[in-house]
């Protein structure tokens, strides 16, 4: 790959204003922003830097959920009991207030026009985040390329985006959503209510009849094993999955 | 936590350990024979770019100064690409790695280096970033210059000291 394929460099600590805060789920809200950033891939995600009266400093990784073209930055920010970044979001930040943001930061787990389709997204939890921007984009600048989102969640109202994805799924005949619930049994609008291993892959592969070129598969380093172990059972080339793991296990 | 794609799983029956010059082989080993060669165990903190950091782990393994005069090779340039068998690479100086500052490691708390951990065999280079220190390492491969790696493409720094923070390409 040429360096100028590539994306952007990040860039340097500059301060973003809240627009407005809107609550996703009872653990995830979603903070809209306007920050000076370079343009960013779908996919994306930027560092955020919290600075106390005392001068202690917290920085914590979020991933974009906006589209590219979307007006304002998208961050959907999940509540973490011992966080030291998530609960100010929660509790204490409104509209106007600033801080400290760089990025757009990442350049492997992207997708872009030229990249094409069919797309499959595996998300588990909020690993939906960064696969919301490509679903995002791919419909706002590509809605012929077939796109299959595959997200776990543990209950119906966990599930992040439910509204846009569910009238996505009803409007776009490119656009198959496959929803499972691990912690609450099957309803409307849920199709599966198992954690996503191998059968499972093998069974939403079948029944959507389409052979992914791009594989993205965002989410707890447990199911990220789990999922692309199981893409790769079912004959997805290693090379075509792309994977962004949460959480520290170097 | 910056890993790519799929877990690979390397079977030992056909790993092999290589360091070349650019395209040259210069020694090879398998894994019975890189299992014969002189073993330390090391206990040491690791940083994650993502801002994670873990205390006191154990890793076992060989220390690249005696995988260096076991093949009795002086390095034969300043830097190197580490090689990962899923395509992976991170380019490193060699002064980084020489002077008891990284090992290739195949044990993690006393037992065989799991596969989500990087194992068969890893790269450990605790005093960078834990990109630098290359999962399902396969190779060094020695070059006349400092050579970008995957990542180091894709805009993280091409040094990585967690204590200056130099974690995106531009960071000083």
């Amino acid at each position: 790959m040429s360096a100028s394929a590539l994306p952007a460099q990040p860039s340097r600590w500059q301060s973003a204003t809240i627009e407005r805060i809107e609550r996703q789920t009872p653990r995830v809200v979603s903070v809209f922003l306007s920050a000076a950033l370079p343009r960013h891939e779908a996919g994306q995600h930027v560092d955020v830097r919290l600075t106390a009266p005392d001068g202690y400093e917290a920085q914590r990784s979020y991933s974009i959920a906006s589209a590219p073209e979307a007006r304002a930055l998208e961050l959907a920010i999940e509540r973490l009991e011992d966080g030291e970044v998530s609960p100010y979001f929660h509790e204490v930040a409104r509209a106007g207030d600033t801080f400290e943001l760089r990025g757009p930061i990442g350049g492997h787990f992207i997708w872009r026009l030229a990249d094409g389709g069919p797309i499959l997204l595996v998300a588990g939890g909020s690993g939906v985040v960064p696969l919301m921007a490509i679903t995002r984009q791919r419909a706002a600048v590509s809605p012929e390329t077939e796109t299959h989102l595959v997200y776990s969640a543990r209950t119906w109202d966990e599930l992040i985006f439910r509204d846009e994805l569910l009238d996505r799924k009803r409007r776009d005949p490119g656009f198959a959503l496959t929803v499972t619930t691990t912690r609450e049994r099957k309803r409307e609008g849920v199709d599966y209510d198992r954690r996503l291993d191998g059968a499972l892959i093998a069974e939403i592969l079948e029944r959507w009849r389409r052979t992914p070129r791009h594989a993205y598969v965002c989410g707890s380093n447990a199911f990220v094993e789990a999922a692309t172990r199981a893409l790769v059972a079912q004959g997805v080339p290693p090379r075509s999955v792309r994977a962004e793991r949460y959480g520290g296990t170097g | 936590m910056l890993s790519m794609g799929p877990t690979p799983f390397v079977d030992l029956a056909t790993w092999r350990f290589t360091l070349s010059h650019g395209p040259k082989p210069i020694m090879s080993w398998s894994w019975p024979e890189f299992e014969t060669l002189p073993r330390t165990t090391w206990r040491r903190d690791i940083h994650c770019v993502t801002k994670w950091s873990k205390f006191d782990t154990v890793w076992e393994g060989v220390m690249l100064d005696d995988l260096f005069s076991t093949a009795n090779i002086a390095p034969p340039t300043e830097y190197l690409l580490a090689e990962s068998h899923d395509g992976y690479d991170t380019n490193l100086p060699v002064a980084a790695l020489t002077g008891g500052k990284a090992m290739i490691a195949t044990r993690y708390d006393g037992a065989p280096l799991p596969a989500e951990h990087g194992g068969p065999a890893r790269l450990l280079v605790p005093h960078l970033y834990f990109w630098k220190s290359a999962k399902w390492v396969k190779g060094l491969r020695f070059t006349p210059r400092n050579e970008a790696g995957f990542w180091e493409l894709r805009g993280y720094h091409l040094y990585g000291d967690p204590w200056r923070e130099q974690r995106y390409t531009n960071d000083p």
